[in-house]
């Protein structure tokens, strides 16, 4: 047996054997004796491309939707493109070349323009030119196209698969692919996700390979060639029953997170980017709990405008259509660090200069996103959520500079919505003093990651620790119960946006605890949703009624009431 | 010559898709219509050259429009770049 380490754009498991595609290389004469038969020819064969490219569009729109065929539409106008034929035509009219030389030469040149572009998803568009010239040149020399027909099922291994080619595959026959190239921006890649099928990119592939048995295993990003029984044997186990959990989960879909005796949880997505939208709205989230906005300060190379953060917000606000989507501001510093704020070098980043801290001493960088959040409002549902809080005279400032951005933007003449406001729990400071905090906010989202570090002391970058280090730790499990109490005295929401929300051996403990949000990975929503919907509470439970982690005395029977989404009008 | 200046709202800016859509509202017309950002200027006809362009989010760009139906050419393409762009 042997493996090799790629890139995973799917996780899930294929089994079956290998199918080497190789490129075959068209014989390419170069001069021509009859300038106006190559132009001929050159335009008949530019004219059944398109149709096959028409063909393709059709295809693809049924299997991989509208949205994924456009690349071929795309495609049918790049052929069409006046710069790529007058280029064309010139080489076969002026310089004497054959058609197929000339396409050949001037798909290359376009293709190296977009290679040289300085844009991740520029360059990847030089395949897309590749695919087009190559398509034409094939029809030219005679060269068919896409692997032959096989009656058995088959794992794709190529240096490279154009999008065309993707698609041209008979996706009842193939179980997975393997290149040695392509980004996991490519269409191949977005393609091969949507219809389901495990691939790697990035990957040492060996013609050698060609017809044998072979194990592409998603989770680990490899594949093994010449699996060993044992090997065969446990990852066929574990593809049944990805498809069982997969089509089991797929049906949970529309259902509502309600324990069997009727106890409901809003189950919400922590999100980095607007490309993880589509993944939120696929598992079905009941809006967005986390979006970090920290990502698009992360990936820019200087301070995100005003209007690059609206464009972003009022994308992602319109996607989810009048679903909630709470922003944190700006969790900068510690383990995340962009160049161009210019931290200063701390001895102890955890507890240093960061989130908050450095939006309350920065106006301008914290007023430029909260005008930009207070625009996106008004576009669909919008929450605020300040990050890192201490103290309620953080929050009231933070308020205060809100209200002065809200004020400024309407004198201005711009329209803007209005937001839910709430703050993170993540340190033991804020616990402690929750009930002042509730005072001021509409909700709390519990940071169950730094609260740990904060609580046990322990720093979980750091394995040596391990031992000591406990998720489950009743301190910070009584924590949460605190600020769940403290909240819902002061009729704020309580959620948990850290990884301890997706942990499934606490979500009853969360549910009996009266935890009214639990927001987590998209991915993690449907297997929650399940396990929500197979607890019993007991039917006289109502949260406050049932001490979850502590046996200390409750306060009362606090009704539970339902949240509101905006205007409780708290100053 | 009608002319407009429009800074990209389109958190991805014009790539393959929007640049396609673009090139397809633009063809109906008679007038040149040309594209400008910094000193690169394009024909807003060529798919290609308007992709190699790389206009991204917050680019401010200028369009000009020339030609017999520049009125409504210049109407119905601003009004694109404000819905689509």
């Amino acid at each position: 047996m042997m493996t090799a380490k790629g890139k995973s754009i799917l996780k899930g498991i294929a089994i079956g054997k290998i199918r080497f595609l190789a490129k075959k290389q068209a014989e390419i004469k170069e001069n021509a004796a009859d300038s106006a038969a190559e132009l001929k020819r050159f335009q008949d064969a530019k004219a059944l491309a398109t149709e096959q490219l028409q063909a393709l569009y059709d295809k693809a729109a049924v299997e991989a939707g509208e949205e994924h065929a456009a690349i071929f539409e795309i495609h049918m106008m790049m052929l069409d493109d006046d710069d790529y034929n007058e280029a064309i035509t010139d080489l076969i009219q002026s310089e004497g070349k054959t058609a197929e030389f000339a396409v050949k030469t001037t798909g290359e040149q376009f293709a190296e323009t977009f290679a040289s572009m300085d844009d991740e998803y520029m360059k990847a568009r030089a395949a897309d030119v590749r695919d087009i010239s190559g398509r034409v040149v094939n029809i030219l020399t005679g060269t068919d196209t896409g692997p032959a027909e096989s009656d058995e099922p088959f794992i794709i291994v190529a240096e490279d698969l154009a999008p065309s080619e993707t698609v041209q595959l008979d996706k009842s026959k193939l179980l997975g692919f393997v290149t040695r190239l392509g980004s996991t921006n490519s269409h191949t890649a977005i393609l091969a996700r949507n219809m389901n099928i495990p691939a790697l990119i990035g990957t040492e592939i060996s013609e050698d390979w060609n017809g044998r048995m072979a194990i592409i295993d998603g989770y680990n990003s490899c594949i093994y060639i010449d699996p060993t029984e044992e090997l065969l044997k446990t990852l066929d186990e574990k593809r049944v029953r990805d498809l069982e959990q997969r089509a089991m989960l797929q049906q949970l879909k529309g259902q509502p997170n309600v324990t069997l005796d009727g106890r409901e949880i809003n189950l919400y997505a922590n999100i980095g980017n607007v490309s993880d939208v589509g993944m939120v709205l696929e598992n079905d989230a009941g809006g967005i709990g986390l979006f970090r906005s920290e990502f698009i300060y992360l990936h820019s190379a200087t301070f995100p405008t005003e209007d690059e953060q609206f464009a972003i917000y009022k994308k992602v606000a319109e996607m989810m259509g009048g679903k909630k989507v709470i922003i944190r501001t700006l969790d900068i510093g510690a383990d995340k660090q962009a160049d161009y704020f210019n931290l200063p070098k701390e001895e102890n980043p955890a507890l240093g200069y960061r989130a908050i801290r450095i939006c309350l001493m920065q106006h301008d960088i914290f007023k430029t996103q909260l005008r930009a959040i207070l625009r996106a409002a008004a576009f669909g549902k919008v929450s605020i959520m300040f990050p890192m809080i201490i103290s309620v005279s953080e929050v009231r400032q933070a308020k205060e500079i809100l209200e002065a951005c809200r004020k400024e933007l309407i004198a201005e003449g711009k329209e803007v919505g209005e937001v839910e406001i709430g703050i993170m729990i993540e340190t033991p400071a804020a616990v402690m003093v929750a009930d002042e905090l509730a005072e001021e906010v509409e909700f709390f989202s519990i940071g169950t990651n730094d609260l740990t570090q904060y609580t046990l002391a322990i720093d979980r970058q750091n394995p040596k620790l391990d031992p000591f280090y406990d998720s489950h730790h009743p301190a910070v499990l009584r924590l949460i119960e605190m600020t769940v109490q403290a909240g819902h005295r002061h009729n704020c929401w309580v959620g948990i946006c850290g990884e301890l929300g997706a942990d499934p051996t606490l979500t009853e403990t969360f549910l009996r605890m009266g935890l009214d949000e639990l927001s987590v990975n998209p991915g993690g929503i449907l297997g929650l949703r399940k396990i929500i919907r197979e607890l019993n509470l007991g039917a006289a439970s109502t949260p406050e009624a049932t001490p979850a982690v502590t046996s200390s005395a409750k306060e009362d029977n606090q009704p539970k009431k339902k949240f509101s989404l905006f205007g409780k009008g708290k100053k | 010559m009608k002319k407009f200046s429009y800074t990209i709202t389109d958190p991805v800016g014009i790539h393959a898709r929007p640049a396609g859509v673009l090139v397809k509202a633009v063809k109906p017309f008679a007038s040149t219509c040309t594209i400008t950002k910094g000193d690169k200027s394009v024909d807003l006809r060529k798919l290609m050259a308007l992709m190699g362009m790389g206009i991204k989010c917050g680019d401010t760009v200028e369009v000009t429009i020339e030609g017999a139906d520049e009125d409504v050419a210049a109407e119905t393409i601003e009004k694109f770049f404000k819905e689509n762009l």
